[in-house]
């Protein structure tokens, strides 16, 4: 491999990983909460038609960004209400979202027919081309899109609100144990909708970033390709830290990356052998790690104020 | 130390009604300034469900209370921390995955919000274990810490909070004898500074050993409350249970038989951990004899009654029970009955009813189970007969097991263990955790086993009971027998040395 190849897959990298990791950043509240927010494949996809969508009809990614983020307040709202308030399995629900996403994303799309396959503004790149000319970290950094930014910065300050503010005290202890929180004066059920909340528009988001970050069009049958799923399983592989969960989604990330370079290889193993590679890392990383790693005591429960 | 006569807490007619209970009933009781007011009933008397009721947990259905004489209305724990009440549930409030530190400011606002003020808290709890003897490490979680230090943990939550009434659950439970002592210690200093406490127990020594005054609750009502001094141990357990209790050792027939039933030779097992639990272990146990276990907790007790119903595998010696070589889990309640340590996580199917748990050894064949159909009919008549035989106190056989109080839960393991008749009984701790009354009841079964002509084994770290109901004591200690000594007219202080591992110096 040059050196050329190299840069080019860690850019890559990034690129991929980035939308995962904003992701992940929702998520790891959500389950610290308690509640595994299974719908944020589903909400990906939203976020990534509806990214398009405002995009293409207002002409400006700041307006996508706010539509695509209020629609994740939506959709976390209602995977809150189903899931705390109507205390519904975590699992059915988000496999009921995420099916209704996809057939839901497809009709609209279907709708929209003037967006098909139309390129449309796109998030911008911060830095002045010039920055893009310094050797290795010029391509690799400052040609990202202003979303890879926010990515990589984003999970250092998720981890300063969980460990250091009162509200992200107040999330730890309610996914750990909701009767002592309450006993302790924590208004439960609030914390876990607003958690949820976050990661819903996290999610959205992150979908938005997947279309908008770079190819600027959407793609009918399943864009996300499961990476909403990647991202509950780099939650599990990072052990519920912001950080560490990061850091795994950009694993899965490179290892995108690199698919898609030997796809183009030109080897004769078949390309959908390469496709299957990072799914089968996240597999093997989760089958290694899983048990190690300790989830919140209610992770998946559903909590009734009446216990005590 | 009560320093004047100003009552701190007054609840008046409180009564609380559950669906189908009268959890309290116009219960009313007073706690002064600087006093320890014990709060003494039984398991079910109502006692929590007060305290519940004065930390806002639930809402009484009639009756008033009292802080330093203004009514007040408590809705909620927050209300009542505001109110200065503190309390430390018996299974406690306390989130495992955080730190010390955490747990005590969890629920407080932030000086500088929306960030924690970690470290000014970190200086106040160091000074508050300081003052109070009762060392913690703030940054530890929960879940690394001894069950001990959690109990401190508590105790300084509340008094992070200042609170002037502190409500103790259950305390010593979880306690060592060491540690037992500490908490006393701190409970004196705290009513120094004038707070009060509230010591709710069914412990009589320790009640009558740091309390100045006992309120007796029995069946949601208060029987009595009596000042601590000049009450007596036999007096309290008659107002709690609400007849006398024997206390003594239990008179008994004569042994006749001298037919050998267990009969362990050389027996090595380990722990759960791959260390050596029981060393060379040999003993027999004849027909109609009572074997006691005394000892301190976790010297070899639990692997014992799992190696002889062939739960845990021994790495040596051979166990026969009758003669027959045990070589596999033994699961037939007519051999050998087993009420084992932890009835909630052994014993009990918490969530199937009373009637499938008793007959959960038994499943697999007739009458209860035809051509693989389990046979309801038969399964609910025998459970009406167990739950009459064995005074199960439940509505029916029909409820889930997790409903019953601890007392009638073992009842549910005693009667499934011991109704066909075993030859040989062991019951593990078979009274932890349980009330007066329930221990009692324990304790008749036994030894009419004993006089039915079972072995009996039983294991318990309570020397006391294990003293008045047992033919013959053996003390382990580091899982090996420290000595022997016969039941009638056996010394507290010869058994208290072994306990401790000092058998040659009082054998010789």
């Amino acid at each position: 491999m040059s050196a050329d190849q190299i840069i080019d897959w860690l850019q890559a990298a990034l690129r991929w990983g980035g939308p995962l990791m904003l992701v992940s950043v929702g998520e790891v509240f959500s389950e610290r909460s308690g509640i595994i927010n299974m719908g944020i494949e589903g909400t990906m996809l939203f976020g990534a038609l509806a990214g398009i969508a405002i995009s293409y009809y207002t002409g400006n990614v700041l307006w996508a960004v706010i539509g695509t983020a209020l629609l994740g307040f939506l959709l976390g709202s209602a995977f809150a209400y189903l899931t705390v308030s109507r205390k519904t399995n975590h699992v059915v629900t988000g496999l009921m979202f995420n099916l209704a996403a996809l057939g839901g994303t497809n009709l609209l799309f279907a709708m929209l027919s003037e967006t098909r396959s139309e390129r449309v503004a796109t998030f911008p790149i911060l830095f002045p081309a010039s920055f893009g000319d310094i050797p290795i970290i010029g391509p690799v950094l400052f040609r990202q899109p202003v979303n890879t930014w926010i990515a990589l910065i984003l999970p250092f300050i998720a981890a300063w609100v969980l460990y250091r503010t009162t509200w992200g005290l107040n999330v730890r202890a309610v996914g750990d144990n909701p009767q002592s929180a309450a006993t302790a004066g924590l208004p439960v059920i609030r914390l876990k909708y607003q958690a949820v909340i976050l990661s819903g528009i996290f999610a959205a988001l992150g979908g938005c970033a997947l279309t908008l970050g770079e190819v600027g069009y959407f793609a009918s049958g399943g864009m996300t390709a499961g990476r909403g799923f990647v991202v509950l399983a780099a939650v599990v592989v990072g052990g519920w830290d912001p950080l560490r969960t990061a850091l795994a989604c950009l694993v899965f990330g490179a290892a995108d990356a690199a698919q898609l370079r030997m796809q183009t290889g030109g080897s004769v193993i078949p390309y959908q052998f390469f496709q299957m590679l990072p799914y089968l890392i996240t597999v093997a990383a989760l089958a290694g790690l899983v048990g190690r790693t300790k989830p919140p005591k209610t992770w998946g429960a559903s909590y009734d104020p009446k216990d005590i | 130390m009560v320093i004047n006569d100003e009552v701190a807490l007054r609840m008046e007619g409180i009564t609380k009604r559950f669906p189908g209970v009268l959890a309290n009933d116009r219960i009313s009781l007073d706690c002064r300034k600087g006093e320890v007011l014990g709060l003494l009933g039984e398991n079910g008397a109502g006692k929590t469900t007060l305290m519940n009721v004065l930390y806002g947990l639930h809402q009484p259905d009639s009756g008033q209370i009292f802080i330093n004489g203004q009514e007040v209305k408590i809705e909620s724990p927050a209300k009542a921390i505001q109110l200065g009440i503190g309390m430390v549930h018996q299974h406690f409030k306390l989130v495992e995955a955080l730190t010390a530190l955490e747990n005590v400011i969890l629920g407080l606002p932030s000086t500088r919000p929306p960030f924690l003020d970690l470290a000014p808290a970190r200086t106040r709890l160091l000074k508050l274990c300081e003052e109070y003897g009762l060392i913690v490490d703030p940054s530890t979680q929960v879940w690394r810490m001894p069950v001990g230090q959690q109990q401190w943990l508590e105790i300084l939550k509340a008094l992070y909070r200042d609170a002037k009434i502190l409500v103790l659950d259950e305390p010593s439970s979880v306690l060592t004898p060491a540690e037992g002592e500490q908490l006393f210690k701190a409970i004196r200093k705290l009513t120094q500074e004038g707070r009060s406490v509230i010591f709710i127990s069914h412990k009589l020594n320790e009640v009558l050993e740091i309390t100045d005054r006992i309120t007796v609750i029995r069946d949601g009502h208060v029987v009595g409350t009596v000042p601590t001094k000049g009450a007596t141990q036999r007096e309290l357990a008659r107002m709690m249970v609400g007849r006398p209790i024997m206390m003594d050792r239990k008179p008994r027939p004569a042994m006749t038989e001298k037919e050998p039933v267990l009969v362990m030779e050389n027996v090595n097992a380990n722990d759960d951990r791959g260390i050596p639990a029981l060393k060379n272990f040999n003993l027999t146990i004849h027909a109609g004899e009572i074997v006691g276990v005394a000892g301190v907790d976790g010297n070899g007790q639990r692997e014992l009654a799992e190696c002889i119903v062939g739960l845990r595998k021994r790495t040596s010696g051979s166990i026969h029970i009758q003669g027959k070589l045990v070589d596999r889990v033994i699961d037939d309640p007519s051999f050998v009955g087993y009420i084992p340590e932890d009835r909630q996580k052994t014993g009990l199917f918490l969530d199937l009813r009373v009637s499938e748990n008793l007959i959960i050894k038994d499943f697999d064949h007739p009458p209860f189970s035809k051509r693989g159909v389990l046979q309801y009919n038969e399964i609910r008549k025998h459970a009406r007969k167990l739950i009459r035989d064995y005074n199960i106190r439940t509505p029916s056989g029909e409820v889930q097991a997790r409903h019953l109080s601890g007392g009638n839960q073992q009842k549910v393991v005693v009667a499934r263990e011991l109704n066909a008749k075993p030859v040989l009984d062991i019951a593990s701790q078979a009274t932890r955790g349980l009330d007066l009354g329930a221990v009692e009841s324990v304790h008749d079964t036994l030894l009419s086993e004993r006089n039915r002509g079972a072995a009996v084994l039983f294991i318990s770290t309570e020397l006391q009971e294990v003293m008045s109901l047992s033919d013959r004591i053996i003390v382990l200690f580091r899982g090996e027998v420290m000595g022997e000594v016969e039941g009638e007219g056996a010394d507290v202080s010869t058994i208290g040395q072994m306990m401790l591992g000092r058998a040659s110096e009082v054998v010789a």
